[in-house]
């Protein structure tokens, strides 16, 4: 990693850290844009070097830096669910984090997940069932639905989950575990349909 | 988004020396409210300190038979850890009540803590906010607040603390760990950690600046019955408009509540009496409410008996 000296905190902290960008900016005033940051990614298993301003996010770092523009921008604020991505193994809203605070983590976006002539089992189970009318929250659908699989198997416990204790998959454990992804079709009886089927054939991520 | 200097610190102290240094300085763990917050530009900080780095993210036994959370352990993790599950049920259950499964894998242990209010004039740079801007007024008192707070505001901020998290936290006496700059560390009992709006609505807590939270430790394990109920607007990702979360053993009772204040809202006094009627009457003394969240107060005392109904069955005969 790069380590750039920070002015403003002299040498000793300076030594420590890794830091970019302006001086402090008057509030209000319309500061330069910060100088762009080295930033590493493995994105679906391979390892791509980019040079950011930080204020990217992950999102726009995958679309507009990366040209995988599978994961899509939808509210651009952790609403709807569509920019969920898997980083480390777990989904996250992709537009609500920066890339610099991703710097050498592993990143799986739904093309990473599979392509048109060797699809993943989950987006087989939503061709199948017809999960998707718009087909614009699906990317994140799929995406999230993988890991959520995931985190049911790992225990994970949610809100439905009658005892602490024993966690299972049902649909009610479906609906609600997949409530950060928002389907403006109403799709919704079909991915549970998906998503129970990949369950169901035992097949995971 | 405002342009920021990005920092990554090697260790808590260096942190903390940073943020002390530059005022205009946010420490950012999971992110999902204070970018949120950023992209309108509520919160326009000259630095983002990246605290992500700093190990603060185990989960240990604590002096005393209590556990000890590093500020940096996720939401997910802390709800699905066994020790929690097992000895802690209520904070469980109040995590996974909160947001989403994308946005508890990001969450932190302090960064829920310190969330802000979902208060839509806060969100408004067009219309005044005290708390966002000190002095300009309160857009929210006539204005559109029907989920806003009933007890605990003043005249100049009726603003709701947002965190299921947090009134488990204060349910349960949790203690929150700090250390300042200068090296110096605090341990602030969660009652005291959020203040009420008063005069200064801006100022939510008892941090001082660049003071960093380095983990929340609750206490030995109470037993009895644990139960955290929601109710919101639907069934999933959404906001409390009041919660209730409850301890009950046959020998003792304890309960905090969500959605009402603008903290964690616990009223001690109101634990030793009997039914919902009696102690909800208590919480919620000296209430003002407006004509709109005048609903909370049937709604406080109505979930607050199905939550006595659930912990002793046998007492609905």
């Amino acid at each position: 990693m790069t380590r750039r000296s920070v002015p403003a905190t002299g040498a000793a902290t300076a030594a420590a850290l890794s830091t970019t960008g302006t001086a402090d900016a008057a509030p209000g005033r319309c500061a330069a844009p910060p100088e762009p940051m080295p930033v590493r990614l493995e994105v679906n298993g391979r390892m791509r070097a980019l040079s950011l301003d930080p204020r990217t996010t992950l999102l726009d770092a995958l679309r507009e830096h990366l040209g995988l523009t599978g994961t899509k921008k939808g509210c651009d604020h952790g609403q709807c669910g569509a920019c969920t991505v898997i980083v480390g193994g777990r989904r996250i809203n992709s537009c609500l984090t920066l890339a610099v605070m991703h710097d050498g983590d592993q990143v799986t976006t739904i093309e990473g997940l599979g392509a048109p002539d060797d699809l993943h089992p989950m987006q087989k189970a939503f061709v199948v069932h017809d999960g998707y009318q718009c087909g614009y929250c699906t990317p994140g659908q799929i995406c999230s639905a993988v890991a959520m699989l995931d985190e049911i198997e790992r225990g994970v416990p949610s809100h439905v989950t009658a005892d602490l204790m024993q966690v299972a998959f049902s649909d009610d454990e479906v609906r609600e575990r997949m409530s950060g992804n928002i389907c403006r079709c109403a799709a919704y009886p079909n991915i549970v349909a998906a998503i129970r089927d990949v369950a169901g054939r035992g097949e995971k991520a | 988004m405002r342009p920021f200097s990005y920092h990554r610190p090697a260790d808590p102290i260096e942190a903390a020396r940073l943020a002390a240094a530059h005022p205009g300085a946010r420490f950012i763990a999971g992110g999902t409210n204070l970018l949120d917050l950023m992209k309108v530009q509520v919160e326009t900080p000259s630095h983002i300190i990246d605290i992500n780095h700093l190990g603060l993210d185990r989960i240990e036994k604590a002096d005393g038979g209590g556990l000890r959370i590093g500020a940096l352990v996720r939401n997910t993790d802390l709800a699905a850890d066994k020790r929690v599950r097992e000895d802690y049920a209520v904070l469980s259950r109040a995590l996974v009540a909160g947001a989403s499964g994308q946005l508890r894998n990001k969450a932190t242990t302090a960064g829920n803590l310190l969330q802000r209010t979902r208060c839509p004039y806060f969100y408004d740079t067009n219309r005044p906010c005290n708390k966002r801007k000190p002095g300009s007024g309160c857009a929210a008192l006539g204005g559109y607040n029907r989920g806003l707070a009933i007890v605990g505001t003043s005249d100049h901020c009726i603003a709701s603390h947002p965190s299921d998290m947090a009134v488990a936290m204060r349910l349960l006496d949790a203690t929150v760990e700090t250390l300042r700059s200068d090296g110096a560390t605090r341990a602030i009992p969660i009652a005291d950690f959020h203040k009420l709006p008063g005069k200064a609505p801006h100022v939510e807590t008892a941090l001082a600046p660049g003071e960093i939270v380095t983990a929340v430790t609750l206490p030995a394990p109470l037993g009895g019955r644990h139960i955290y109920r929601k109710v919101r607007d639907r069934a999933s990702y959404a906001f409390a408009l009041v919660s209730v979360a409850a301890v009950i053993r046959p020998d003792a009772q304890r309960f905090a509540f969500g959605g009402i204040a603008p903290r964690p809202w616990r009223v001690e006094a109101a634990e030793s009496l009997d039914g919902a009627d009696a102690i909800a009457a208590s919480v919620t003394d000296g209430a003002r409410t407006t004509e709109q969240n005048a609903f909370k107060l049937t709604l406080l005392r109505r979930t607050l008996g199905a939550v006595l109904a659930d912990a002793r069955p046998e007492s609905r005969a």
